[in-house]
C-alpha cells in the first residue's frame, strides 16, 4: 500500500502540474469574487468562509477524474486488481494520495487567500481547521465517484453532475463551522458532523468504491 | 440462477412476491393488473383534482392558493416515495440479480424526476402569493433541489454506460449511497436554516393541519397519484424488459454472424 | 499445485462466448490457447485472472498463485524502467528486480523513463513484471505483441526456466513460441448463439 501511494505522488511530483493547477484554479476563483461583488471589505469579509470553501471544493473536482482514469487507460488498474492488494486498500491510497496533492494544498493556502477576501483575525485558523477535517471527505467522495465513471469516455462531466450533490453536507458543516468560528461563536456542533462525515466517509466509502470499480473492470 | 438460490427460494414463504421478479411473469402480471390500475387512477385522480379544485371553499388566508396542495402535496410525496422504491429495487437487484429489480428503477426514475419537478414548481407557484417569493432557501425546498440533482445524476449515468448490467450495478451503487448522502443532507439543510414551509401537512393527526373539507379530496389525489406512478413504472419496466429482450437477441445475432 | 478448470462457461457482455471448459494445468507445464480473434480467449484469461465472474463452472486455483499479464503493460511513463518494476515488486512483497532486468535484457535501459522505450522494449518491461510477482501460475494474453525475433527468444527462454523452476503458463498467442507445450484450441467451444439454453443466463432462462 505504501508502494502505491509512493508511486502516486510520485507521478503527480512528475506529471508537473499536481499540485499547482489545483491552487492555481483556486487561487483564480477567490480573486474573481471580489470583482463580481464588489471590493467593499465587509461584504467580502462576510462570505470569505464560504466563497473559500466553494474554491476549494471546485478546485478539488478538477482532478478527481485522474484519481483511478490513468490507471484504467494503461492496465495499471486490471493488474492492481489481480495484485494481492485489496481494492478496497488501494481505493483509500488513492483518495490519499489525492488528498496529499489537492486537499492539503488548499487547506495550506486557504488562510493566506484569506487576506484578499478581508478576513479578520479568527477566520484564517478557522478555514484552516475545517477544510482540514473536510477535505478528506471530498477526496474520499470524489474517488467514490471516480471509481462509477472510470471505464466512460465522456465521465468527467457526469463525474461531476455525480459528486457536487454528494458534496451538500460536506460543504454545509464546513462552511458553516468556518464562518461560526470566524465570528467568534460556537462551533463544536458543525465541527463534530463535518469530522462525523469525513470519518463515515473514509469507513464506508472505500467499500463502494471498490465494488464500482470491480464492476467496471469486469 | 444457481441451484442454491433457488431452492432458497422455494422455501421463501414470500415466493408470491419474487413471481414479480421473473420478467416472463412480470410481463403476465403486469399485463393483467394494468388496466386495473390505469382503472384506478381514472376514478381517484380524475373525481379527486374536480372536487379539489372545484367543489372546495376558498380558505381564509390562503385564498383559491389553497387549492395547489391537490397536485403539490401527492407529487411532494411521490417524488420521496419513487426514490425510496428504486433503493428498494436497487437493492433486490444486487443482492438476488432479479432484472426486473434494476429495470423498474430504471423505470421509476423519469417518473420520480417528473414528480419532483412539479413539487417544485407548484410549490414555487403556492409560495409567491403566500410568501411573496418564488423561491426560498427553505430546508424542504432546498431538500427537494438536492432530491433533484441526485434523480438528475442516477439518470445521467444509467444514459451513460453501454452495457446494460454494468449499468444496473453501478447506478445501483449510486442509489444506495445516494440515498444516504440525501439524507444527511436532509440533516444538513435543516440545521443551515429553519425555514418558513409549514410542517408536513400529512400526519397521523392530520386533522390538525389541514381542515376535513380539504382532506377527503386530498385522500382522494393521493390514492390517485400511487396509482398513477404504480401504471407508469408499470408500463415503462414493460417497456425496458422489452428493449432488454431486444438487446440480447442482437448480441445473439450478432455473435451468430461473427 | 495445480489450476483446474471444470464446465468453465465464460461471457463477454452478458452473452456467453465459451462454454464447458475442461483442463488442468500443473506446474511444469505450458498450455497454449489458440482460436481465431473473438474467439474468447481474452474473456477466458480475465475470468482465470478473477477480473470477471465466471458464467457457470469451476475454477479450482491455490491461493495467490496467479500472475496476469494483460494486452497493456500498465506502465507508468513518466517513472523509469527500475522504478516501474520495483512498484510491482512491492506490491507483491518481492524485492529483488535485478534477475527479472537481466531476463530481459533491460539492465541498461534501466533508468530510462519508460515514455522514451520502443514498443518493444516496453513490452519487454510489461513481461519483466511477471517475474517480480513471484507467482506461479503466469495468464498471458498474446505476450510476444509488438516483440522482434530476439525478444520473443528472450521470452521463450523466461518461459522455460520459469517453468523448469516449478512454474506454469497459461499463453494465449497466435505465432509458434518453439516451446514444448500442449496446445488447447477454443473454437469446439465456443458458445452456439441457436442452443442459448446450454449455459441459459438468468435473463435468457427468464424468457424461454
Amino acid at each position: 500500500m505504501i508502494a502505491l501511494l509512493v508511486r502516486d505522488l510520485r507521478l503527480a511530483v512528475r506529471a508537473g502540474g499536481g499540485f499547482g493547477l489545483g491552487l492555481a484554479f483556486f487561487l483564480i476563483v477567490t480573486v474573481l469574487v471580489p470583482f463580481a461583488v464588489g471590493p467593499e471589505g465587509e461584504t467580502l469579509a462576510r462570505i470569505a468562509p464560504g466563497i473559500l470553501w466553494v474554491g476549494a471544493l471546485l478546485a478539488c473536482l478538477l482532478s478527481l477524474d485522474r484519481i483511478f482514469q490513468l490507471d484504467f487507460e494503461d492496465g495499471s488498474l486490471d493488474l492492481l486488481a489481480t495484485a494481492p492488494l485489496p481494492m478496497e486498500g488501494a481505493v483509500v491510497v488513492k483518495a490519499l494520495a489525492h488528498w496529499l496533492t489537492t486537499g492539503l494544498p488548499l487547506t495550506l493556502a486557504a488562510p493566506v487567500f484569506g487576506i484578499l477576501m478581508n478576513m479578520q483575525a479568527p477566520g484564517h485558523w478557522w478555514i484552516f481547521v475545517t477544510l482540514l477535517i473536510g477535505t478528506p471527505a471530498l477526496s474520499m467522495i470524489g474517488a467514490f465517484g471516480a471509481a462509477l465513471t472510470v471505464g466512460l469516455k465522456r465521465g468527467g462531466l457526469l463525474l461531476s453532475l455525480l459528486v457536487l450533490p454528494l458534496y451538500v453536507p460536506t460543504l454545509i458543516f464546513g462552511a458553516e463551522a468556518a464562518t461560526r468560528g470566524g465570528a467568534g461563536m460556537a462551533v463544536t456542533t458543525p465541527i463534530l458532523m463535518l469530522a462525523g462525515i469525513t470519518a463515515g466517509v473514509v469507513a464506508f466509502l472505500p467499500f463502494a468504491a471498490a465494488a464500482a470499480i470491480r464492476i467496471n473492470i469486469r | 440462477m444457481t441451484k442454491m438460490e433457488r431452492t432458497k427460494q422455494s422455501r421463501d414463504a414470500w415466493n408470491w412476491l419474487w413471481e414479480w421478479a421473473n420478467p416472463v411473469k412480470f410481463m403476465h402480471l403486469t399485463g393483467k393488473a394494468l388496466p386495473w390500475v390505469v382503472g384506478l387512477t381514472l376514478v381517484t385522480l380524475i373525481p379527486g383534482l374536480i372536487w379539489g379544485f372545484f367543489f372546495t371553499p376558498e380558505a381564509d388566508k390562503f385564498g383559491s392558493s389553497v387549492k395547489i396542495i391537490y397536485v403539490h402535496v401527492p407529487s411532494a410525496m411521490m417524488a420521496i416515495n419513487a426514490w425510496a422504491m428504486m433503493l428498494v429495487a436497487s437493492l433486490i437487484w444486487l443482492v438476488r440479480r432479479h432484472h426486473v429489480g434494476a429495470l423498474a428503477a430504471k423505470a421509476a426514475a423519469p417518473v420520480g424526476v417528473v414528480f419532483t419537478v412539479i413539487a417544485l414548481l407548484t410549490g414555487a407557484i403556492w409560495g409567491q402569493p403566500m410568501w411573496g417569493t418564488w423561491w426560498a432557501w427553505d430546508p424542504r425546498l432546498t431538500s427537494f433541489l438536492i432530491l433533484f440533482l441526485f434523480y438528475l445524476g442516477y439518470m445521467a449515468l444509467w444514459a451513460a454506460i453501454d452495457d446494460p448490467d454494468t449499468a444496473a450495478d453501478l447506478t445501483s451503487v449510486l442509489a444506495i449511497v445516494g440515498s444516504v448522502f440525501a439524507v444527511l443532507s436532509r440533516y444538513a439543510v435543516n440545521f443551515w436554516n429553519q425555514g418558513l414551509h409549514q410542517g408536513a401537512s400529512l400526519s397521523l393527526d392530520a386533522e390538525e393541519n389541514v381542515a376535513d373539507v380539504y382532506w377527503q379530496p386530498l385522500v382522494l389525489t393521493l390514492v390517485g397519484i400511487v396509482a398513477l406512478f404504480v401504471a407508469l413504472v408499470f408500463i415503462r419496466t414493460r417497456t425496458q424488459l422489452r428493449r432488454r429482450r431486444l438487446h440480447a437477441l442482437e448480441l445473439r445475432e450478432r455473435m451468430a454472424d461473427a | 499445485m495445480e489450476l483446474t478448470v471444470e464446465g468453465l462457461s465464460v461471457a463477454r457482455g452478458g452473452m456467453p462466448v465459451l462454454e464447458g471448459l475442461t483442463f488442468t494445468l500443473t506446474t511444469g507445464n505450458i498450455l497454449i490457447l489458440r482460436g481465431p480473434n473473438g474467439s474468447g480467449k481474452t474473456t477466458l484469461l480475465r475470468t482465470l485472472a478473477g477480473l470477471q465472474p465466471p458464467l457457470a463452472g469451476r475454477i479450482g486455483l491455490p491461493p495467490e498463485a496467479i500472475a496476469y499479464g494483460a494486452h497493456a503493460d500498465g506502465l507508468k511513463a513518466t517513472l523509469s524502467v527500475a522504478e516501474n518494476l520495483t512498484f510491482w515488486a512491492r506490491v507483491y512483497g518481492t524485492t529483488d528486480i535485478e534477475p527479472a532486468l537481466a531476463q530481459f535484457n533491460l539492465k541498461g535501459l534501466r533508468n530510462r523513463a519508460a515514455h522514451s522505450l520502443s514498443a518493444g522494449q516496453k513490452r519487454r518491461l510489461g513481461l519483466a513484471r511477471l517475474l517480480v510477482t513471484g507467482r506461479r501460475f503466469w495468464l498471458l494474453d498474446e505476450p510476444t505483441v509488438s516483440l522482434d525475433q530476439a525478444s520473443v527468444g528472450l521470452f521463450a527462454d523466461a518461459v522455460r526456466s520459469h517453468v523448469a523452476g516449478g512454474g506454469a503458463a497459461l499463453i494465449a498467442t497466435h505465432i509458434d513460441l518453439g516451446l514444448a507445450a500442449e496446445t488447447l484450441d477454443v473454437a469446439p467451444f465456443r458458445a452456439d448463439p441457436d442452443r442459448p439454453t446450454r449455459t441459459p443466463t438468468a435473463f435468457d432462462e427468464a424468457f424461454t
